[in-house]
């Protein structure tokens, strides 16, 4: 969709090249937001010491962004030593896309994209129709076709425990066996520092650096470290329908009910991912701090606006254990 | 830009104009919404004042926000002492549940049909857990309030149950064991109290749970403190409060304190808000396991890592385990950019001066503030598999960034969690705890768990399986059974003496830093140690040091034995175990004025070298100065300004240090002052050029 002249300035933009930053006061306090960066710094040169070929997925959402400039922090003087991993419905915001490309002409990361259009055409999904499709289910087979094909031993990726029930008892370092599955009932105990990467070929790990932020840590993060992020999080025009109760964009992706009709409301959304099922919330939060005013007085999780994890209870559970993000 | 930083409220008042003013003005009118918390009232206070101006703050960042610390704690105790109510109930009272997480709870509970919404179901996480209505695993939690952040690690109460809060406790600031007001103390709480002590929580807190089905009893109360008092004597735990509480009626959680007026203290919240994190920490051994290597070009090589304890600047002095190689310390890169320092917990990249050959698994330390490095060591393991640990077995242990192959070689005894009595075995089952001897293939470089929970701790990984089967703490160097029952003596004495001299003590960072006091002192601070027999003339070298540095404008102080014998140690001897005290003594006293920014002259026989190291570690590198001063023996029992040469040859003293007790001279590298062949003034010269002060 075409961004509108109205669209607010996107803070830290103006800071430039973010490699440079100067040291933030904060930076050498004895923050909880600090400790929340060292343990992630911490996790990340694990993974590249544990690991042969680990990835960070990137999505173009937040905790990604996050996770880059982290990677950035952790490896520096010199550059992080693993390669973006996107896996791209096809389904995106263009922002996303815009954003995710610029980001890796400057830190000249390489990008590996798994697209689930190709996995539909090659026939290892079946493509979902009607008004309810949704990519979302199909982009478990192309992470793991990826992953197989890159030969991937590590994926890091942004999750939190916060987001969701199923995930307050991920580890930092998530086991998946040679089906790229998730034993929740068997997983590895981690205690002090140490993080147990071991196993065998074929099987990889899921790597949480974030595992202990909240929502409202990724965002004053952001706010602290000056880090860009796409306009999408800000409150714009745009047109929106509702179903059941959940704003989602007019896209050529998503089949419309005969009784949704298309309005335009000021919105932003509070997490990006596959535009078909990417609730946004209205608001007229424009700028950093009315950002984080409003996770502040939020009366609804981030995900309560992700259609995907409505179906049942145990949703996010089921997904998992198929080896999803 | 700053306009509406300050508060939460203004915030708040800002998000309700928007689309969503409905929703939200609604919420705000439910009673939960109302309650507020000490810090969500002091957030509203806040709003009526004005705008501070003139801080430079990046967008939207709550400098409240930056302020904010971190507390990790646990949870211990079963379901049916109601634990997950009473986790519900904090993340309920402070505001930490989500509309929809609510609504997802009522829902729930309706279909169960359990009555009022059941809070213990915000916790159980996982289906399985759900079916079985009991938790099986370690589930994080998070709440924060305007003071603090809260991780909560909530370990279930059942099955696996010593595993979990092993893996709970590891990383836990605190603990709270939740007992059943109507059923006391239980061999379980004692389980509980004992597995903190084991993994070295700092502060615990007894939460009296159910007040409400007793009466709010203060004899009851007082009973269950009294009973929890009694076991918990043999424990090593520094710090225990006692709360009276109903988790269900949030009675002193977050508030509610109508009910129990005779309790005086803190609710819950309060507590959690204001413990000392941190204590965990220890600030004083330089330990820096390597953990990456960055060679971005050929010009470049640093070493990334975590400070795990102590604290390093730019230019000191370190050695490279195992190599033993010196160096220097050239740059300290932190995430933010280059720094001078590297401080505990920190995250940062090391550059040295010389190359040295340095890889994953080694470990960077001060010259003389060096950990273990061997490969045989007495641990506490805590089993954590099915199956059973197999002594002679192949595992690999994963200490800091060290993995190596290792074995244990033998199980001391089991400890029965329940009872706290050894037992005989020869097989370690899941959740069963042994105090083992371990073997290592490659060395391990590690202090005791006591004191240095970062390089005294380890996993234990089968490598048929590759999953975490063990846990271990270390205690001590490989001893012969005899030896190590004297070693845990040893412990338990010193466990004795901790508590005896006072409980919950904790490092404070100096409220000012010894650099500003040299810089307004204009002169560095520093320990110059005089050792050697009596009659050497140490005290008369050192007097006119200090007079000619005194002269010259320093900051000066000059301790020595006779001073401290009659006031400080008026209650030591002249025994080795005495003698070792009194210097450990004279030590702290000195680290004190160096502190201060003094130059601190210490003249003390102090004969054995052990001793003196000590006193040395205690000081950054460069700052202490050891001189040796000798004489002929001649010369001394000719000299014997106190007399006790011939006190000793009378047989009226005995153990005078270069007569009938040993004097274990500095090695070469010390600066050697013979007074047989050097007068004070020369002796003076000579330690002020090798001080270059």
């Amino acid at each position: 969709m075409k961004s509108d002249s109205t669209e607010p300035e996107v803070p830290g933009q103006d800071t430039g090249n973010t490699a440079v930053l100067q040291p933030e006061d904060w930076s050498r306090r004895n923050s909880h937001l600090k400790v929340l960066e060292e343990e992630a710094i911490f996790i990340m040169r694990e993974v590249a010491a544990q690991f042969e070929r680990p990835v960070l997925l990137f999505s173009g959402g937040k905790d990604s962004i996050v996770m880059v400039h982290l990677a950035e922090k952790a490896f520096r003087p010199g550059k992080f030593p693993f390669p973006l991993m996107h896996i791209d419905t096809g389904h995106n915001f263009d922002e996303t896309i815009t954003f995710r490309d610029d980001l890796v002409r400057r830190t000249g990361a390489r990008l590996i994209v798994g697209s689930v259009q190709e996995s539909i055409e090659r026939g290892r999904v079946r493509e979902e129709t009607g008004p309810e499709a949704s990519r979302n289910a199909l982009q478990t087979v192309t992470l793991l076709d990826t992953l197989k094909e890159h030969q991937v031993d590590c994926a890091l990726g942004g999750g939190r425990r916060d987001e969701e029930k199923a995930r307050a008892k991920e580890r930092f370092f998530s086991h998946r066996n040679a089906f790229g599955q998730w034993d929740p009932k068997n997983q590895r105990p981690e205690l002090w520092s140490q993080f147990n990467g071991r196993k065998n070929v074929g099987e990889h790990f899921r790597v949480f650096p974030l595992s202990n932020w909240t929502e409202m840590d990724v965002w004053q993060y952001i706010a602290a470290e000056r880090i860009p992020i796409p306009s999408l999080y800000f409150s714009h025009r745009r047109k929106v329908f509702n179903r059941r109760g959940t704003w989602l964009d007019n896209s050529d992706f998503i089949t419309r009910y005969p009784e949704e009709e298309p309005v335009e409301k000021t919105v932003r959304f509070r997490t990006i991912g596959d535009a078909t099922c990417t609730g946004a919330v209205l608001s007229h939060a424009s700028t950093m701090e009315e950002i984080i005013a409003e996770v502040a007085a939020a009366r609804v999780t981030e995900r309560g606006n992700r259609h995907d994890d409505k179906r049942s209870e145990a949703a996010m559970e089921d997904r998992k254990k198929q080896g999803y993000f | 830009m700053s306009q509406e930083l300050d508060s939460d409220f203004v915030k708040r008042s800002r998000a309700v104009t928007g689309p969503e003013a409905e929703a939200t003005a609604e919420h705000a009118a439910e009673p939960a919404a109302e309650k507020q918390t000490a810090a969500n009232t002091k957030r509203r206070t806040a709003a009526t004042e004005p705008e501070k101006s003139g801080v430079a703050i990046p967008d939207g960042v709550d400098p409240e926000y930056l302020n904010m610390d971190l507390l990790r704690f646990t949870t211990a105790g079963s379901v049916d002492d109601g634990k997950s109510t009473l986790i519900g109930r904090l993340l309920y009272d402070s505001k930490s549940i989500f509309e929809d997480q609510w609504e997802a709870l009522e829902t729930t509970t309706r279909n169960r049909g359990d009555g009022p919404v059941n809070l213990a179901l915000l916790t159980d996480g996982l289906r399985a857990e759900r079916e079985q209505g009991i938790t099986i695993d370690v589930a994080y939690r998070y709440f924060a309030t305007p003071r603090r952040k809260f991780i909560i690690a909530d370990t279930p109460g059942h099955e696996q149950y010593t595993r979990n809060m092993v893996t709970g406790a590891s990383n836990a600031d605190l603990a709270v064991i939740l007992i059943d007001a109507r059923k006391g103390v239980l061999t379980q709480s004692r389980r509980h109290a004992f597995l903190s002590s084991l993994l070295q929580i700092p502060h615990l807190v007894v939460a009296v749970n159910k007040m409400d089905l007793v009466d709010y009893s203060e004899e009851r109360f007082r009973e269950i403190v009294e009973d929890f008092k009694a076991f918990s004597e043999n424990l090593d735990v520094d710090d225990i409060t006692f709360i009276p509480i109903s988790a269900l009626n949030g009675d002193n959680i977050v508030n509610g304190r109508e009910n129990m007026p005779w309790y005086k203290g803190a609710t819950l919240l309060h507590h959690l808000e204001h413990v000392k994190v941190g204590s965990r920490k220890n600030p004083n051994d330089f330990r820096f396991p390597v953990q990456y290597v960055i060679r971005p070009d050929q010009d470049y090589r640093g070493f990334a890592g975590r400070v795990v304890s102590g604290d390093i600047q730019v230019g000191e002095e370190v050695t490279v385990l195992p190599s033993r190689e010196s160096t220097r310390i050239t740059s300290v890169e932190t995430p933010s950019g280059k720094a001078g320092e590297a401080k505990t917990g920190e995250s940062v990249v090391l550059g040295i001066e010389h190359e040295i050959d340095i890889s994953r698994g080694d470990m960077i330390v001060r010259k003389h503030n060096v950990p273990n490095a061997n490969t045989g060591f007495e641990a506490v393991v805590s089993w954590m598999n099915k199956e059973p640990l197999q002594i002679g077995k192949s595992y690999v242990l994963m200490h800091t960034s060290r993995s190596t192959p290792a074995m244990i070689k033998d199980i001391r005894y089991r400890i029965n969690v329940d009872t706290l009595h050894r037992e005989e075995s020869d097989a370690l089952n899941l959740n069963e705890i042994g105090r083992v001897e371990v073997e290592t293939a490659q060395p391990i470089f590690w202090d005791a768990y006591k004191l240095n929970n970062a390089t005294g701790s380890f996993i234990i990984i089968d490598p048929d399986t590759n999953v975490t089967v063990g846990a271990g703490m270390i205690r001590s160097k490989s001893t012969s059974a005899f030896e190590g029952e004297r070693a845990e003596e040893q412990e338990r004495s010193a466990t004795r003496r901790k508590k005896q001299n006072g409980s919950n003590v904790v490092w404070e960072p100096w409220n000012i830093g010894r650099t500003e006091r040299e810089e307004q002192n204009g002169h560095p601070a520093h320990v110059i140690w005089f050792t050697g027999p009596s009659g050497a003339g140490k005290t008369t070298i050192a007097r006119s040091l200090e007079h000619k540095l005194w002269q010259e404008g320093r900051r000066t102080m000059l301790l020595d034995g006779d001073q401290v014998r009659h006031g400080l140690n008026s209650d030591l001897g002249f025994g080795q175990a005495d003698r070792k005290e009194n210097i450990r003594r004279v030590g702290e006293v000195a680290k004190l004025f160096f502190e201060h920014g003094n130059v601190v002259l210490c003249s003390f026989v102090s004969p054995y070298r052990e001793d003196r190291e000590a006193v040395r570690a205690l000081f950054p590198e460069g700052r202490f100065t050891e001189v040796y001063v000798n004489a002929d023996p001649e010369t001394l029992q000719k000299r014997d300004p106190k007399g006790l040469y011939r006190k000793a040859k009378a047989g009226e003293i005995r153990q005078l240090t270069g007569y009938d007790a040993p004097y274990e001279a500095p090695g070469e590298d010390v600066l050697h002052i013979d007074t047989d062949v050097t007068d004070a003034g020369e002796a003076v010269t000579r330690i002020l050029e090798e001080l270059d002060l």
